[in-house]
């Protein structure tokens, strides 16, 4: 600002967030598309890790709903025996310390499931195909191989055709697909981060190189190198909290609308992945690990620069 | 070597510069500056005056040699101390190297901001400064607005308002009139009866008149010559008069 005139209104609100130094440099050469830069590195980062957290969300809680499942399958082409069996191996299981809850599945149920492949009333009539009898258990703990093993025991006394599973077994395979993409997600924040730190010091280098007669003056005055860095840091600072802002904006809009899509599709799998207010927190912070990000390393590159001379 | 004392504000003991492999620009060059002294350093040009106030105004580290300021070795003092002993500097440069950016007022203020003051402790100092070398219609011109002659008044009153300890000045007069030439001369004089030390570098011999208590140091082909005995130690004050 010049002394003697009217600030204007841009001037007023640098003179209540900076101090003189920040005078030194001009705010333009450091700033161009730097903001924007940040706002698109920020917007990835949010998609990137809303992602991650609602796979973590997904597999958390589908975790934890299979954990105590069991499967029953009782497999007999004796329609009468098969009841029999399952209605046995369901009571015993009531009966067994541990089980929450055991039920037969009905008949119904179980053609609706595979319908999709057996086609309709497929396990119907007296030329249908036999479909096995279900029993759905669940246990108060995880179930691992030596309870499976105490069950299948216990069973086997009274339902000889049964065949007992851990239903997390069943989805091993995605659960291990979900961490894939967890570990994608975390990579991609990284890779996110690392390019951010990249533009920033490019940026930084550019706004040393263009202000290199104005650091060397300051410097010849007796600024110190602290002093120095914290105009750029400041500036970038800046620029990082406003293309910060902008980026959070954009990101949470695509999460919304992401969000939206997928509960329409009303997948229980997929609306476990919900985000919850800690998971927007994490988001939120985005942001303000950016600006911290891209103040420390104009702050390195300008003290390490700096160190190179006298 | 040349022992310390405590009245002495800088000490060069055989110092010599060189840039990257080239010969010498700066050879064997020993002198002390007492507190309170103007001296003129001249030279043709290309006779090493730059270089010499480069490492007076610690621009610049000597290819060997010792130097001490303000009573510190500033050979081996930490990179981080270096600013504390520059702010007891004035300097004027001989290509002015004002802010492009920043008006007259705040190139003169800049010290002043490097310091630590506050702004509403600026504007008046600033302003007495700027009207002391008659710029006080100019002050929100950018240096791009200024004529070579403002330029360097602004870049005078830049290296004198923080009453630095010792003012060096690379031809502070040589873009200005004589009448001009003769105000600046007056204003470093006033400074050196206030207690500064005053080093200005030029080649105009007439000027070395115009101060009659200076000391002259000559500069030839990069070392520096003593004929009247006036930088030995204890000196022979004064060991030459100007006028």
């Amino acid at each position: 600002m010049a002394f003697g005139t009217r600030p204007t209104l841009a001037e007023r609100w640098r003179k209540l967030t900076t101090r003189g130094d920040a005078e030194l440099v001009p705010q333009a050469r450091l700033s161009g598309p730097m903001p924007w830069v940040i706002a698109i590195m920020v917007a990835l980062t949010v998609i990137a890790a809303a992602a991650g957290l609602s796979l973590a969300n997904t597999a958390s809680a589908a975790s934890d709903e299979l954990a105590g499942g069991v499967t029953v399958q009782v497999i007999e082409a004796n329609p009468a025996e098969r009841d029999r069996q399952a209605a046995a191996a369901a009571e015993t299981l009531r009966r067994t310390p541990g089980v929450i809850e055991a039920h037969v599945v009905s008949q119904d149920e179980v053609e609706r499931l595979v319908e999709p492949w057996l086609g309709a009333g497929a396990g119907s009539g007296d030329d249908g195909i036999p479909i096995p009898a279900l029993v759905d258990a669940r246990m108060r703990d995880r179930v691992d191989g030596e309870a499976l093993g105490g069950l299948r025991r216990i069973l086997r006394q009274v339902a000889p055709a049964a065949r007992i599973d851990a239903q997390s077994s069943w989805l091993e395979p995605v659960f291990s697909a979900i961490e894939s993409l967890q570990w994608l997600a975390a990579a991609l924040v990284a890779l996110l981060a690392l390019a951010m730190t990249s533009a920033v010091l490019l940026a930084v280098r550019n706004a040393l190189g263009a202000n290199r007669d104005t650091i060397e003056i300051v410097h010849l005055l007796g600024g110190t190198d602290t002093q120095i860095a914290r105009i750029f840091q400041r500036s970038i600072g800046y620029d990082a909290a406003g293309g910060g802002a902008v980026g959070l904006a954009l990101g949470l809009v695509v999460v919304l609308f992401l969000g939206r899509r997928f509960t329409g599709l009303g997948a229980g799998l997929v609306d476990a992945g919900a985000l919850g207010w800690i998971d927007w927190l994490l988001l939120a912070m985005i942001p303000l690990a950016g600006v911290a990000l891209a103040m420390l390393t104009a702050r390195l590159t300008v003290i390490r620069t700096l160190g190179r001379m006298l | 070597m040349t022992s310390a004392n405590d009245g002495e504000i800088v000490q060069f003991d055989n110092v010599g510069l060189r840039y990257g492999t080239d010969r010498e620009v700066l050879s064997d060059v020993s002198f002390t500056l007492y507190p309170g002294s103007f001296y003129f350093l001249t030279g043709a040009s290309g006779a090493g005056k730059t270089s010499l106030l480069k490492l007076l105004y610690l621009a610049q580290r000597p290819s060997r040699g010792a130097i001490r300021m303000f009573g510190s070795d500033v050979i081996t003092m930490p990179r981080a101390r270096l600013p504390l002993l520059r702010r007891r500097l004035g300097v004027v440069f001989q290509d002015f190297r004002l802010v492009p950016h920043l008006s007259a007022f705040d190139n003169v203020a800049l010290p002043l901001r490097v310091a630590g003051a506050a702004e509403r402790d600026l504007a008046k100092p600033v302003a007495d400064m700027l009207e002391w070398v008659g710029l006080t219609e100019r002050m929100h011109a950018q240096p791009a607005q200024l004529s070579g002659g403002e330029q360097q008044r602004v870049a005078i009153a830049r290296a004198v308002i923080a009453r630095p300890e010792m003012l060096v000045a690379d031809e502070p007069t040589g873009n200005v009139d004589p009448d001009m030439a003769i105000k600046l001369l007056r204003l470093f004089e006033a400074l050196n009866r206030l207690g500064t030390t005053v080093v200005v570098a030029t080649h105009d011999v007439h000027l070395l008149k115009k101060v009659p208590d200076s000391l002259i140091m000559r500069l030839d082909k990069g070392r520096l010559s003593d004929p009247t005995g006036a930088l030995r130690y204890p000196p022979r004050r004064p060991f030459m008069r100007g006028g």
